[in-house]
């Protein structure tokens, strides 16, 4: 017997259960790139069928509601696809997707993004809708910092990128959706096909 | 008596044990079942070992109730935890001293 393979599996499989234990890995790069595909639609959407560009903090627009819907749309839309993809991911290597690590995952995702979600309610009650669109990267950029530490460790930059281009689009609200199309849209699909190629195959 | 010749701990030398512990010295507390996922063994087998363990005083267990179900948590102790890093300090030092 090889006593020095054995001490070698011995630690790979302490890594490996270390890592199994605590973080989610089952989390589904292609809906990233869905989510992608959905906000760009959404922008895309919002700015062409009503006129959706801020220029400045206070902005109105005739068809705020209809604004609103699409951007709910896009986040159930994208929360589902992940859902199902990443339930999917876990089944494929037979293990639970509702464990301990997706609870942890999920329970420590919600604070920030519940948080920023009444935030931008209030805004838009008040009629700084020029600030909707980059509070919401600033607010799901710590989500995803903040979610980092409970799945792949990749998301941690996302998440940096998603509250630079929040800060930018915050000050410059004439850019703002755009920033925002470049982070929900063309970051999500970036960073999707590299999780996917990366760890899915 | 519990450390073989080379300064391994016994207790580690089994793989489910060794699994429970690298497993509780990354989460705080966990489950019955939480453990039984990760580790994908028998109930029978993992509580035989989680016992083992506890005999060895390096895992403790507390038990509540949620809804009126029982609720077994483990946790690691002290003890445990410094004798899972010893193990890991050896198991280092045999694989450097090899190379």
């Amino acid at each position: 017997m090889n006593k020095e393979q054995d001490h070698i599996n011995n630690i790979a499989e302490i890594r490996s259960m270390m890592e199994r234990s605590s973080k989610f890995l089952s989390l589904s790069g292609l809906a990233g790139v869905m989510a992608g595909i959905y906000a760009l639609a959404g922008a895309y959407f919002a700015y062409s069928a009503f006129g959706f560009s801020p220029d400045q903090i206070h902005y109105s627009v005739p068809e705020l509601n209809s604004i609103i819907l699409i951007a709910v749309s896009v986040l159930v839309l994208a929360i589902g696809t992940a859902v199902i993809l990443s339930a999917r991911n876990a089944k494929g290597k037979e293990e639970k997707a509702w464990n301990t690590t997706s609870r942890r995952l999920l329970v420590n995702v919600s604070v920030p993004l519940f948080t920023g979600g009444i935030l931008i309610l209030m805004l838009l009650s008040n009629g700084l809708t020029g600030l909707a669109a980059p509070f919401t990267l600033i607010f799901y950029g710590l989500t995803l910092y903040n979610a980092g530490s409970f799945t792949f460790n990749d998301v941690k930059s996302l998440g940096l990128i998603q509250i630079v281009l929040g800060l930018l689009g915050a000050y410059f609200i004439e850019y703002s959706l755009v920033c925002w199309a470049l982070g929900f849209g063309v970051a999500h699909i970036v960073y999707g096909l590299y999780i996917h190629f990366r760890y899915e195959r | 008596m519990n450390v073989s010749i080379n300064g391994l701990h016994k207790a580690f030398e089994n793989r489910v044990r060794l699994g429970i512990m690298s497993a509780l010295a990354v989460n705080e507390k966990l489950d019955f079942n939480a453990l039984k996922e990760f580790l994908d063994v028998t109930d029978g087998n993992l509580a035989s070992h989680i016992k083992n363990l506890e005999k060895a005083e390096f895992i403790v267990v507390e038990k509540t109730f949620i809804d009126k179900k029982p609720n077994t948590k483990y946790s690691m102790t002290a003890a445990g935890k410094k004798a899972f890093e010893d193990h890991l300090n050896v198991l280092e030092q045999i694989i450097k001293s090899q190379k």
